[in-house]
């Protein structure tokens, strides 16, 4: 997977975030080396104030990707640069000065915040550590909260003292108090109900609008990245699968797993939803973790209706088909699905 | 939202309470009057053993030779010793000793072994495999023999000995405080503060450390007991202060030398001394939690509620099942569900829909009698066929449950035992439900895994559930509930844990086994689509009652409740050729907690429309074929044609926006009066 993504005019700037030829295995030694990656030669850009959805199933290598480039997992190989700057090597203790540029919004909003700690002593952490002064710190904590829609007093509380969905904005204030560049959103509103889910994918909807925060967006719901990305990377066993402008892949996707990953999300409108079914049901998409692929072709083949014996001796490169680039030899005829 | 609920109680059974706020007075693990007794008991020791020479009516050494071994007088309170010398004193003036070289037992092993425990837990598995096997080294060897060891090459030098201990106690320490570490690390907040760029000294320090704190105490207390047997045996061995010092040990040992001719001489240091072991015990052990609790409250209410006669005829012939004006309760307290009801016909799958909170999932469990402690039915009846399922005994429940109705979970490897393999664990249920041989038992249980959907049931029946894969173990736990082939099945979010391509299998699976059994179903969900997918009815649920149900297509098409309305907008799935919204319908505040939910309809605290009049009680109105919608103002909203609107562009950002409050366009058109009620 040598090309690069297509950015557009943001060639000429450099990316807000640059992932080349990400590998990441996990565990050490020979066991490593003989163990399926746990992702496998990913490329992707954002540009300055983009939103990039990262959307897989369990298992697709969405989250290590996360870990990689906030520099909780190791990669195996590959760069990943931040506005330039080569970040792959530079260890968590190296990241002080960086931390403020590269923030992260967990997707558990129970355990992302310290229990034991009040709401302005989590908001303020970071900026001590960037040496900014006790009272000013504490003034940018109240900003933030007052930015993610929480009054100014929040700081003073502990975090027991408010519901999912506003210690998730209080995750999303803790994010913004240094005004960072890319903001790794790792599943954001999975943990929320529904409306308490549409309520921070607003925030994050505004936030976005708002200023040239770069968002690395990792769901395993087509639907809310349709609703907040530009442009969506579809995983699938650690490899893309397809990537492009969202409404392309989501609405006329191009990859099979792609077909079978927006055909599997249920709509609430019982009749529309009974025609999907149907739909689905007659793809032929065999079933979840029925066998391991071989490593030499497409991960995909063991489920794949399309599947022939080039599939199974050679991985597809990604390629552009249409809109978007798409990892699969029969992509000319998956419209067919 | 953006109002904060400043009395929101609302998750209070997510979260421990933070320890900032058990800071103040007593932990309230030890508020009762058991570790009251024990703490007062370990500080009176401690004051008066350090007071000793303040107070003690005698000099230790002080002989009154008349009134050897005796028995206690005014004189000498606790008696005399066998050179005449008072109990009490003595008793009290050894006490600083074994107290202080406890605590000094437990400062070294907490002192080497916690440090290490958070270095094993950070650096990784090499570094804990080097430090783990070391202190297996230092477990494995015999303590006593060196300690007698010990004592042999430095003489009886009690502290330094009982430092010798406090390093071999140690690796113990270690192992425990390791797992604890290891737990702790996995937390976000770790990852959250790693990602912050703070040092590893400081998230150890400020993270990791408090997170332990509950667990270093129950260890320490257990250890300072365990310290001052120890060392009290040691002395009893000979190895403690020698004669005139008095010490526990060497006073145990005189007396067990009178034990025929002044049995009493061992009582006062025995008593002293065991009950300052206990007292230790009992903080740890209400430290930790473990103290004796009160009966269960569920198990009292089920061996005393009255036999129930109720008119059993089904409004509807048809109906399996009949549930009316169910009311689930906390003992003696609030309503978690009030006065639902709901019917289910043969091959026909219900949907219970609403937020967490609602009550949606204490309505289904109530259908099983398997409600939790201190939660029982407070009203209403539950029709099964006819007969009343509440207020049945235990064995009654034990009955219908398995065989007549079954339940699978969101999580299948709940409904799986790690240690057992699949066959196993299917054949016992069906042997026990269906009266059958084993052999019989094997072929039926290959069978149920082929029904559903399982190719390879050869291989999947010899494998243990950690080899499966999520919906793997959804089905088998599917084919698990169908061994006592029961005729109702209820699912609590069968498949919110799943991948969205193996929850449309899962659905599928469902599907074909109502249609080729006749099996009904209850399907607990968040997700409506889901319930578009599966539900012939639906049942809509908000604070604990239902606002909106019926048939499925009419409730979710053409919605009629605000809250049904509000769901549907904020699912992000709209239809095919629409564009995407920019902004998402949203909810403003939380689902009161129950207990203060609001007398008038309880959604009205949140909703667009809300009116002074929807604070006044009201009945619900038919709708939807059979069933019903709990809003007083549902014509007006459906006759001004408007729904839930979303929130506008920007909104998010400003703290203190009540969008209930803010007016957008299509409600613009109906007119509301959100003064009188707002969140």
């Amino acid at each position: 997977m040598t090309q690069t993504l297509p950015t557009g005019s943001a060639v000429a700037i450099p990316s807000a975030l640059e992932i080349r030829d990400l590998v990441v295995r996990y565990g050490r030694g020979r066991k490593a080396r003989n163990a399926t990656p746990a992702v496998d030669r990913v490329s992707l850009d954002i540009a300055p104030g983009e939103t990039v959805g990262l959307v897989g199933e369990s298992g697709s290598g969405k989250s290590t990707i996360g870990k990689a480039v906030l520099g909780l997992q190791p990669p195996t190989a590959g760069t990943v640069r931040l506005h330039g700057t080569d970040i792959t090597q530079t260890s968590l203790k190296q990241r002080t000065k960086l931390a403020a540029d590269l923030r992260v919004v967990f997707q558990d909003p129970y355990s992302s915040l310290n229990p034991a700690r009040t709401i302005g002593q989590t908001l303020v952490e970071p900026l001590r550590l960037l040496g900014v002064g006790g009272a000013e710190a504490m003034q940018r904590a109240r900003k933030a909260l007052e930015s993610v829609g929480l009054p100014a007093d929040a700081a003073d509380r502990f975090p027991s003292q408010f519901s999912g969905g506003q210690r998730q904005r209080i995750a999303i204030a803790r994010a913004l108090v240094c005004d960072p560049k890319v903001v790794v959103l790792d599943e954001p509103v999975s943990a929320l109900d529904l409306s308490t889910q549409a309520q921070v994918l607003n925030l994050l909807a505004d936030l976005r609008d708002r200023s040239d925060l770069a968002f690395l967006f990792i769901a395993h719901d087509l639907g809310v990245v349709r609703f907040l990305a530009q442009r969506v990377v579809v995983l699938y066993r650690g490899q893309v699968m397809e990537s492009g402008p969202v409404d392309a892949v989501t609405l006329r996707p191009r990859h099979p797993y792609t077909v079978a990953l927006t055909a599997a999300a249920p709509v609430p409108r019982p009749a529309e939803q009974a025609a999907r079914r149907q739909a689905r049901e007659a793809l032929g998409v065999g079933t979840a973790g029925a066998a391991s692929p071989a490593p030499t072709g497409c991960p995909f083949v063991p489920r794949c209706p399309l599947a022939t014996d080039v599939c199974v001796a050679e991985r597809p490169p990604l390629r552009l088909v249409a809109e978007s680039l798409t990892a699969c030899h029969h992509a000319e005829q998956v419209p067919a699905l | 939202m953006s109002v904060l609920p400043l009395d929101a109680a609302d998750d209070v059974s997510t979260e421990p309470v933070p320890p900032t706020q058990r800071r103040r007075g007593l932990p309230a693990a030890l508020r009762r009057p058991g570790p009251v007794l024990a703490l007062g008991w370990l500080l009176l020791v401690v004051l008066l053993s350090f007071a000793a020479p303040l107070w003690r009516p005698y000099d230790v050494n002080d002989q009154d030779l008349a009134h050897r071994l005796a028995g206690p007088s005014g004189a000498h309170w606790l008696g005399t010793d066998p050179l005449g010398r008072d109990l009490l004193s003595r008793i009290f003036t050894a006490g600083a000793q074994p107290l202080l070289s406890a605590a000094l037992t437990v400062a070294v092993a907490f002192g080497i072994g916690i440090p290490l425990a958070l270095i094993a837990a950070e650096r990784g598995r090499r570094i804990e495999q080097i430090i783990s096997r070391t202190t297996e080294i230092l477990l494995a060897l015999p303590s006593t023999i060196i300690l007698l060891a010990v004592i042999g090459v430095i003489g009886v030098k009690t502290y330094l000995v009982m430092a010798v201990l406090g390093v071999l106690i140690s690796a113990a320490v270690y192992r425990v405080m390791l797992g604890v570490a290891q737990s702790v690390r996995q937390r976000l907040y770790i990852d959250a503060a790693r990602v912050n760029g703070l040092g590893s000294l400081r998230v150890n320090v400020v993270h990791v450390l408090p997170a332990m704190a509950t667990v270093i105490a129950v260890q320490a207390a257990q250890l300072f007991g365990i310290a001052i047997l120890i060392n009290a045996g040691l002395a009893f061995l000979g190895f403690g202060p020698s004669e005139p010092q008095p010490s526990w040990g060497t006073m145990i040992q005189d007396g067990s030398g009178h034990v025929y001719d002044a049995p009493w001489l061992l009582v006062p240091t025995g008593v002293v001394l065991a009950l300052t072991v206990v007292a230790a015990n009992v903080v740890a052990d209400a430290l930790a939690g473990r103290g004796p609790r009160q009966r269960s409250a569920a198990r009292r209410s089920a061996t005393s509620a009255p036999v129930r006669v109720v008119d059993g005829t089904p409004a509807d012939p048809r109906n399996v099942l009949e549930v009316r004006g169910l009311t689930v309760s906390v003992d003696g307290g609030s309503a978690l569900v009030s006065d639902v009801s709901f019917a289910v016909q043969p091959g026909r799958v219900l949907g219970l829909v609403g937020e967490s909170g609602c009550g949606k999932t204490m309505t289904a469990r109530s259908l099983l009698g398997l409600l939790p402690d201190g939660v029982s039915v407070s009203g209403g009846e539950i029709l099964w066929q006819g007969r009343d399922l509440v207020g049945l005994s235990e064995k009654q429940a034990n009955a219908v449950r398995g065989r007549e109705i079954a339940m699978i979970s969101q999580e299948p490897m709940v409904a799986l035992d790690p240690m057992f393999s699949i066959a196993y664990q299917l054949i016992q249920p069906i042997r026990r439900f269906r009266d059958v041989g084993r052999g019989e038992a094997e072929e039926i249980a290959g069978r149920l895994l082929r029904q559903v959907g399982i190719v390879d049931a050869d291989r999947v029946l010899k494998s243990y559930p950690h080899q499966l894969s999520g919906g793997m173990a959804q089905r088998v736990a599917i084919a698990l509930a169908l061994t006592g082939q029961p005729e109702l099945l209820v699912a609590d979010e069968p498949t919110t844990a799943l991948d969205v391509t193996v929850q449309a299998e899962i659905l599928s699976l469902l599907r074909a086994l109502v249609r080729d059994t006749g099996l009904s179903v209850v399907i607990v969900s968040h997700d409506l689509g889901v319930v578009a997918d599966i539900c012939d009815d639906v049942v809509v649920m908000y604070a604990g009652q239902v606002v909106e149900s019926g048939r499925t297509a009419p409730v979710l098409d053409d919605a009629a409740h605000p809250y049904t309305m509000a769901l549907l907008g904020a699912n992000p799935h709209v239809p095919d050729g629409e564009p995407m919204p920019t902004r998402l319908a949203s909810i403003p505040g939380t689902v009161p907690a129950p207990g203060s939910w609001p007398t008038g309809c309880r959604f009205a605290g949140r909703c667009q429309f809300t009116q002074d009049r929807c604070t006044v009680p009201f009945p619900a109105l038919p709708a939807h074929e059979d069933g019903s919608v709990l809003c007083v103002r549902v014509h007006e909203i459906h006759d001004a044609g408007v729904s839930w609107h979303a929130e506008p562009v920007g909104a998010e950002t400003v703290v203190g926006v009540d969008h209930a409050l803010s007016t957008g366009s299509t409600a613009a058109s109906l007119p509301t009066q959100t003064s009188g009620v707002s969140s």
